[in-house]
Order: C-alpha cells, then sequence, then structure tokens
C-alpha cells in the first residue's frame, strides 16, 4: 500500500481510532478524553486539507478492499465526496469543542464521545464510499452510531424518539438494501462513475429500474427527512444540542441528502434518469417538502422543533437544485449542501446555549433575551439572515444559483417555491429575532447559571461565534478559490461537460 | 487426529476430577491448534480422505474433510474455546467435575460428525452428540431442567430412530453407507425416497425446524448459560449439516416440491420465531426463540438451490453460531449478575456491566444482518440470490425476518440507556467472562470484514457447485 491508497482508511481511521479506545476509558479520565478527541478532529481536518489539495491537482486517492466475491469496499476521494468530507470534518471539530462544553459534569460521557466519534467515522465513510455497497455499510452504521445518542438521556421521551428514528432509519436501510441488492443483480456493478453506469449496461429494464430508483431514493429520503419519511426528526429534538448539530447539520440528514445526489449523479446519471422520467417527481417532492417544512416550522412554540421543521424544508433545497436538471442549479444544490449545515449547526449551537444557560426552550421566553446573551444572540441572527437568503450571507448564495439555474432549465415554477419559502422563512425566523432583541426581558429567566463576566461558558460560545463567522465569509468570499461554491462548480464542470 | 484428543479429554476429566478445569483448558487449546493445523493442510492440498486403520470406503471406518466441514470444525473450535474459558469462571468445583466430561464428550461427537464419511458414522455421532447434550441440559438441576432434559431427550432419541430407519432402507438397497458410494448408486426409486423422507423428518425434529421447534426454547433457556450457548451455536448445526450432506452429495436434490416445502417450512419459521421472540418477556427465552427464526433462514437455500444461496445461508449458519454464542454467555452474565432475567428489569443490570451489554448489542447487529458482520453477508447472498432467481417472495421473508430481528434485539438494548438507579445487591461476574462473551460477538462482526476467506474455504472439494439443482 503507497500513501495514496492508504489516505482514505487514515481519515477514517483518525476518528474511529480515537472513538474506540474511549470507550473503554473510566469516566473520570477528562483529560485524557479530551485530547483524544481533539487529537482526532485536528489530524483529520489535516489529512482532508492534504487531500482537497491532492484532488485538485488531479491526484487519485482511493482504498480498495475485497469485501465480498466481485465486490469490494472502495473508499475514493472524488471532487463530491470531498466537498461531503470537508463540511463534516470542519464542523466535527466545532462540534466536538462543544459537546466538551456542554456535557462538562454529566454521566456516560464515555459512552457518548465513544459513539460520537463512530458516527463521524460512519459519516465520512458515506462520503468517501466508492460503489453503492460501501455507502450502504457505512450508511447502517451511521444509523447504529447515531440511536445511542439520540436516547443519550435515558428519559421517556428520549426513548420514544429513538424508536421512532429506529423504525424509520431502519425501513429505510431496508428499503435501500434491497435496492442495492436488486441492482446488483441486474447491472453486475456498484461501481460509482461519474455519469452513472446504469444507462451503459442496461437497454430493457426500464420498470424495474424505475421501482429501483424508488426503493433507493425512498430509502435516502428517510435520512434526508423528505415529506413523508421526516416523522423522525423533530422527534429526535429530545437528544442534547450537539446531537441535534450532528443530527442535522454534520451527519444524518446530510448522509441521506448526499446519498441522493449519487444515486442520482454517479449511478444513474442525470440524463438517463431524466430519461426514465423520474427526476420530475423527485423535484415536486423536494418543492412538496420544502413548503410543508416551512409551514410546520411557522406552527411552532419550541425553539428547537421550529429548526428541526425548518431543517426539512431546508435540505430538500440540496434536491431541489439537483432535481431542476442545469448545471447552475447544480451549482446551487451543491453548495447548499455546505452552506445549510454551517447555518443550522449555528442556530442549534445557539439553542443548546440559551437552554444551557437560562433554561429558555419556547420561543415565547425569548423576549429580551439579546441582552442578556448578545453574542450568542448575534451569531442566531447572522446565521437566521442566511437562511432566509439575505445578501450578503451564504444563504444567498444557494438560493441565487437555484433561482438562475431554475430560469436556465425553463422550470419557472421553481422560483415561485424560492419565493415562497423565503417568505415563509423570514416569517417564522424574524419574530424570534424580534422578541430577541427588542422587547423587554420578563425578568428571571427559567432556570439561570451564572458564568461570571460571560454570558455563558467560553467553550459554549466560542463554536457558535465561529460558525457564525463562516457563514458570513461562505456569502463574502464566494467566489475564492476552495470556497466551497468554486468547488461545486469543480464538480459540475465534471458531471456536465460535454 | 480431532476426534481422539477431546475423547482423550473426556476420559481424562473423568478419571481425574481435581485437575479438570486444567485439563480441560489445555485440551480445548490442543484441539483448536489441531483444527488448525487441519486447516493449513486442507488450505495446501485440497479436500482429504483419511481411513482410519487403513480400511478403506466400503469396510473400515473413514474420515473425509473438505471445506464445508473444514469451516463447521473451525467454527466449533472457536466457539468451543471461548466456551471452555468461559466454564472455568462459570462452573464451580462441583459443577466442573460434571460438565467437563460430558462438554469434552460433546466436543468428540462434534469433531467426529462433521469428519465423517459415512452415514452410520453420522448416526453414531449424532447420537452420541444428542446424549451428551441432553446430559448438559440436565446439569442445572430442578425441575424445569429435569423436564426440558426429558423432553430433548425423547425429541432426540425420535429424531435418531427415524434417522436409523432412513438409513437402513439405504442400506437395504445399495449395501453401503460411505457418502460417495451411494453418490453414485442412488436412483430415484420409492423405496429411496421413503429413506431419504425418513432421514430428512428425523433430522428436521433435531434442527428444530419450525413446526417441529417445540422442545428448543425450554431446553435452550433451562439450561446453564455455557450449555445454551453450545446448543444453540454447535448441536443443532450438526443436524443441518447433515441435511445439507445428503441433499447435496447423497441424493443431489431435484427441482421439485421438496425443497419449496422446506423453504416455506424455513420461512414459517422466520415468522412465526421472530413473533414469538418479541412476545418474550424472560432474557434467555428470548434469545431461544430467536434461535428458532434464525435456524429457518437456513432452509430458505433449500428452494433456491443456487451455489450463492448455499453459501449465504452457510454464512449465516457460522455467524450465527458466533454471534448466539456470545448472546447466551451475555445473557448468562447479566442473569448472574441480577440475579434474574426479566427484560423489563434489565436496566440496572445492564448498565453496570458494559462490557457485556456491548457484547449483546454486537451479537445483535449481526443476527439482525445489519453491516458490518458475518450477517449481513450471508443476508446478503441470499438476497442476491433469491433476486437472480427470479424468486422474490424469500427476499420478503429475509426482510420481514430482519425487521423482527431488529425489534426484539432493540427491545433488550433500549434498557442500557435509562436513568435507572442502582438499587440492589449484584452477583460476582468474573472479567474474563464478560471478555470471552465480546470477543465471540466481536468475531461474527469481523467475519463481515473477511467473507472472501471463509467463502473460499467453501469451495474447497465444494459439493455446492455440482450439487445445484439449478
Amino acid at each position: 500500500m503507497n500513501w495514496d491508497t492508504m489516505l482514505p482508511l487514515l481519515i477514517l481511521a483518525s476518528s474511529l481510532v480515537p472513538g474506540l479506545i474511549i470507550f473503554f476509558l473510566p469516566e473520570k479520565a477528562v483529560r485524557t478524553r479530551v485530547s483524544l478527541n481533539m487529537t482526532g478532529a485536528l489530524i483529520k481536518v489535516f489529512l482532508v486539507g492534504f487531500v482537497i489539495w491532492g484532488v485538485f491537482n488531479g491526484h487519485h486517492y482511493e482504498t480498495r478492499l475485497p469485501f465480498l466475491p466481485g465486490l469490494d469496499l472502495v473508499l475514493r476521494a472524488d471532487a463530491l465526496s470531498i466537498l461531503f468530507v470537508t463540511l463534516s470534518t470542519v464542523l466535527w471539530l466545532v462540534t466536538t469543542i462543544y459537546a466538551i462544553g456542554y456535557l462538562e459534569n454529566s454521566p456516560h460521557r464515555s459512552r457518548f464521545f465513544g459513539f460520537f466519534s463512530l458516527c463521524v467515522t460512519a459519516t465520512v465513510g458515506v462520503a468517501l464510499a466508492g460503489n453503492l455497497i460501501t455507502f450502504v455499510l457505512f450508511y447502517e452504521l451511521l444509523t447504529l452510531a447515531t440511536y445511542p445518542l439520540i436516547v443519550h438521556r435515558g428519559t421517556e421521551v428520549a426513548h420514544r424518539a429513538g424508536r421512532t428514528y429506529l423504525i424509520y432509519t431502519i425501513m429505510g436501510g431496508v428499503l435501500l438494501l434491497v435496492g442495492t441488492v436488486w441492482l446488483y443483480g441486474l447491472t453486475g456493478s456498484l461501481e460509482f462513475t461519474h455519469r452513472g453506469f446504469v444507462a451503459a449496461l442496461v437497454d430493457n429494464h426500464r420498470s424495474s429500474l424505475i421501482i429501483i430508483f424508488a426503493l433507493l431514493i425512498a430509502g435516502l429520503g428517510v435520512k434526508a427527512a423528505l415529506v413523508p419519511f421526516h416523522g423522525w426528526l423533530p422527534q429526535a429534538m429530545v437528544a442534547p444540542a450537539p446531537v441535534s448539530a450532528l443530527l442535522h447539520a454534520v451527519a444524518v440528514v446530510k448522509a441521506g441528502a448526499f446519498g441522493i445526489v449519487r444515486v442520482v449523479y454517479d449511478v444513474y446519471g442525470i440524463e438517463f434518469a431524466a430519461s426514465l422520467g423520474v427526476i420530475l417527481p423527485l423535484a415536486i417532492l423536494a418543492a412538496i417538502t420544502i413548503i410543508y417544512g416551512s409551514v410546520r416550522a411557522l406552527m411552532q412554540n419550541d425553539l428547537k422543533r421550529r429548526l428541526a421543521f425548518s431543517t426539512v424544508s431546508q435540505v430538500s433545497y440540496i434536491i431541489l437544485g439537483i432535481a431542476v436538471v442545469g448545471p447552475i442549479a447544480t451549482i446551487g444544490g451543491l453548495v447548499h449542501l455546505v452552506h445549510q449545515g454551517v447555518m443550522k449547526i449555528t442556530l442549534f449551537f445557539c439553542a443548546g446555549n440559551l437552554a444551557e444557560t437560562l433554561g429558555i426552550h419556547k420561543i415565547s421566553e425569548m423576549d429580551g433575551v439579546g441582552r442578556r446573551m448578545p453574542w450568542t444572540m448575534a451569531a442566531f441572527t447572522i446565521a437566521a439572515f442566511g437562511m432566509i437568503g439575505a445578501p450578503p450571507m451564504a444563504g444567498f448564495v444557494s438560493k441565487w444559483y437555484l433561482g438562475l439555474g431554475a430560469l436556465e432549465a425553463g422550470q419557472d415554477w421553481v422560483i415561485i417555491i424560492l419565493i415562497g419559502s423565503s417568505l415563509l422563512n423570514a416569517a417564522y425566523f424574524l419574530p424570534v429575532l424580534h422578541s430577541a432583541w427588542f422587547k423587554k426581558p420578563v425578568g428571571i429567566w427559567p432556570a439561570e447559571r451564572s458564568f461570571g463576566r460571560m454570558e455563558t461558558a467560553l467553550t459554549l460560545l466560542v463554536p457558535p461565534v465561529i460558525t457564525a463567522c463562516l457563514v458570513l465569509m461562505l456569502g463574502l468570499l464566494a467566489s475564492a478559490p476552495f470556497s466551497p461554491l468554486q468547488w461545486a462548480h469543480f464538480i459540475t464542470t465534471l458531471e456536465y461537460a460535454p | 487426529m480431532l476426534v481422539i484428543l477431546p475423547l482423550v479429554g473426556a476420559i481424562l476429566c473423568f478419571l481425574l476430577p481435581q485437575r479438570v478445569r486444567f485439563l480441560g483448558l489445555m485440551i480445548a487449546f490442543a484441539i483448536a491448534a489441531s483444527v488448525v493445523g487441519l486447516l493449513l493442510q486442507v488450505l495446501d492440498q485440497g479436500a482429504l480422505r483419511y481411513s482410519l486403520g487403513g480400511w478403506g470406503a466400503p469396510l473400515g471406518i473413514s474420515f473425509y474433510t473438505d471445506g464445508l466441514s473444514m469451516l463447521m470444525l473451525l467454527v466449533t473450535a472457536l466457539v468451543g474455546l471461548g466456551i471452555s474459558v468461559y466454564s472455568i469462571a462459570y462452573f464451580n468445583q462441583e459443577k466442573s467435575v460434571h460438565f467437563w466430561p460430558l462438554w469434552m464428550l460433546l466436543w468428540t461427537a462434534l469433531n467426529a460428525l462433521f469428519l465423517s464419511a459415512d452415514l452410520f458414522n453420522l448416526y453414531v455421532t449424532l447420537e452420541l452428540l444428542g446424549l451428551s447434550a441432553v446430559a448438559l441440559v440436565a446439569l442445572a438441576g430442578g425441575a424445569n431442567a429435569l423436564d426440558a432434559a426429558m423432553r430433548y431427550l425423547f425429541v432426540s432419541l425420535l429424531g435418531s430412530l427415524f434417522y436409523l430407519l432412513g438409513l437402513a432402507l439405504l442400506y437395504h438397497s445399495f449395501a453401503s453407507v460411505d457418502i460417495e458410494i451411494l453418490a453414485q448408486r442412488v436412483e430415484a426409486t420409492p423405496a429411496v425416497w421413503a429413506a431419504m423422507g425418513l432421514m430428512t423428518a428425523g433430522l428436521l425434529l433435531k434442527t428444530a425446524l419450525f413446526p417441529l421447534h417445540f422442545w428448543l426454547p425450554p431446553a435452550h433457556a433451562n439450561a446453564p448459560a455455557p450449555v445454551s450457548a453450545l446448543l444453540s451455536a454447535l448441536v443443532v448445526k450438526a443436524s443441518f449439516y447433515i441435511l445439507l450432506r445428503l441433499w447435496l452429495e447423497v441424493f443431489p436434490l431435484p427441482n421439485s416440491g421438496l425443497g419449496l416445502f422446506l423453504g416455506l417450512l424455513g420461512s414459517s419459521a422466520v415468522l412465526w420465531g421472530g413473533i414469538q421472540t418479541l412476545r418474550q418477556t424472560r432474557l434467555k427465552m428470548l434469545i431461544a426463540y430467536s434461535t428458532v427464526a434464525q435456524l429457518g433462514y437456513l432452509f430458505i437455500a433449500f428452494p433456491l438451490g443456487t451455489s450463492m444461496a448455499w453459501k449465504g445461508a452457510l454464512y449465516l449458519l457460522i455467524s450465527h453460531a458466533l454471534a448466539k454464542s456470545a448472546m447466551f454467555l451475555a445473557a448468562g452474565n447479566l442473569l448472574l449478575f441480577g440475579g434474574h432475567d426479566r427484560i423489563t428489569h434489565l436496566d440496572r443490570v445492564a448498565q453496570r456491566l458494559p462490557l457485556t451489554l456491548a457484547a449483546f448489542a454486537l451479537a445483535g447487529v449481526s443476527i439482525m444482518g445489519l453491516p458490518p458482520s458475518g450477517g449481513f453477508i450471508g443476508k446478503w447472498l441470499l438476497l442476491d440470490a433469491s433476486l437472480r432467481s427470479g424468486q422474490w417472495w424469500w427476499a420478503v421473508i429475509l426482510i420481514l425476518g430482519s425487521l423482527l430481528a431488529a425489534a426484539y434485539i432493540f427491545k433488550v438494548i433500549g434498557h442500557a440507556f435509562t436513568q435507572a438507579e442502582v438499587t440492589h445487591e449484584a452477583g460476582e461476574v468474573s472479567r474474563m467472562m464478560e471478555w470471552v462473551a465480546f470477543v465471540l460477538a466481536l468475531a461474527a462482526i469481523v467475519l463481515g470484514l473477511i467473507a472472501p476467506g471463509p467463502l473460499a474455504l467453501m469451495d474447497i472439494g465444494s459439493p455446492f457447485n455440482s450439487g445445484a439443482a439449478q
């Protein structure tokens, strides 16, 4: 094995190994645990940086291990996987810092951080998977690694949420598996290829291919929280804030959306999929999800539930972006994969801070909180404006490209969806901001903890501030080299170039 | 050879009760080492045939190893080693004196069974296996255990009787019991059908295929933990192994209703067993019923009949052996620690034995067939085989079975994540016992990552390619 084939494996190991060691650490070994976590996260960032540079210069990183006769486990760093890997890696680093602060002195921390690392390992595996079987493998691992995090609190509500999560995701996993096996039986290959491998291999199985597509998308749609399969996401809100951040921004939801991108581009190929007539239904499904999620978000009083429904809505932008079929909309969708992650993680960090510091869970309790916690609310505001799509935040860039792309592809109805959803976004975020900044505090907070001169613990404050800065920078510096936008351009040229 | 070693062990253990643990352990390691030796030989030279005393087939006793029997021997050695180590800590001196000779006898029977080249030898070893297994079940003492052991004894004898009848018919018709010779001579006459029918019925009873499974849950649930692990992991597999030999080599399965019938029984076992498992309130009963369901999967390979399906079933078999033994041992730890195995009250116990719980969870992953695990590989192969041959309904059964499995596994695991107070006195569980369960479970997971190795082993002298019906 040389360096190029080792690297993807090392990226996985940088979170897997600390995770496994952490399981065996005693509860009191705080310092060892923290340093293990941070070392792993930093090594991962370093390795990923190295790989980005390599891939950009046309290097090829691939690990291939025999798995079944005729099927290998393939880890490959191509342009698309780099986008997702980078997102997860950077946000994992931030979330780890946050989680260390958030869970200070709570029980079962070794278990928590162990599964936390496993979860990220699975996500990076999903991102790096070079064929569908590897993808399925890590996708299921992700399900298993997240369950203990969701039920971490151990309350009755947490258990119910965990059960719902399992029912949804295991069903989804089963659909995905059946689709995968079937596809393998038909084509004899599962290798992700640019512009898909299905079209070249099959002429006369149109109807089977359509059913398989439906199975795969349904299986992935569960994690991506597409509308009929979104029920688990709002319930999973009972999990601790870092877990919510992980679910919404770093790992689970993104894995589903990323999988859909993979299936559409690298399994079926966008043009072949369009000729099968399966893309338009996907676009419509995404559009319904966008609107439905926003409407439901509007009706929530619980802050985290509102954010959860907002995720349901926002993630479908990614899917809509690729389902519009056109290079510019694709750029919008892909770049939103990153932008949505950064914005949503900021919002969840802030929500976690409010809950930890002041005991605020409901929006109606947020009156005047901006004076008590200015930094947190500033970060919240930036991210919320990003979500609405106000320039110059990150969200504006995605929406701009989505809109342009829709016009270019001649799908004008998408514009209406975009405008409608932006208005709804504004409708559910602006009142929160208004009451936080402009209303008078009611007096005492539900459960206030004092942190001296700081508004909250430093480890809780720094992560949202960092990610909020990222939201701004992603918007302002969108055309700088190596920005997600430029990278999405790079991917799209690979997919659409003649 | 492999048969002599445990036999000598059994005799020694019987004669020297004071040293029984030490002796047993030494012999367990020696057996494992010689299995590895045989493996190297088989890998090097392909299938081996060895005649005892130099007398060849129609007269003497001969042994035969191909990839299939090698695989079974390996799994037996691995599980056997684990259980031996576990038992050292589990049984006190008094129980050990009874346990070790029986266990060594059982191991003798298993090794001899997997090595036998003729049907009569298979009968003898099967009988020996049944008797020592019954005695082990009775080891727990108490009315329940005795009751279960008696029931098991009757079933076992009845099964053997059917097998013997069939065997007599075959011998009468073809004047041989050697598998290879029979395979050349056998024809589809009514007598052969009757003989095969009788033998199959007897073996199905012993394999506890639905609806002949009634004896299994009480027997497996009432035995001491290491014994339950042995029974579920290895003993029921032995009769399945004979079934495989019968229908693949002696009388290659015609493309007939019989395969379909077995497949249907298997499917009902998967569903019925799964539902029954879900309804159990006791951990050991739950695990025992899960065995009934898992055994059903193996029979789904019969109607498919392709080489891929056989390999899938076999892969499920070995990973189930590892996972289920890990599960029973883990349950044994929980039982010993908490003094009970009511699932609803497991919270307090489970959280204080994290390693045991991890063993249970990892084994559960394999039982559910989620990747990466041996169970996943087996199910993948079976799914692929059933979709390829256009018999998608078996795939539906596989999927439903996995969902049921997920439901009952998580029913147990969910208890690890509650906010329970630590309230009661704990029994003593040694670290060794926890680690054994964990290592076995880990092996079931690792099986999912090294699939090409065992699958290649299955091909050595394999009956799967020639004997496949389709």
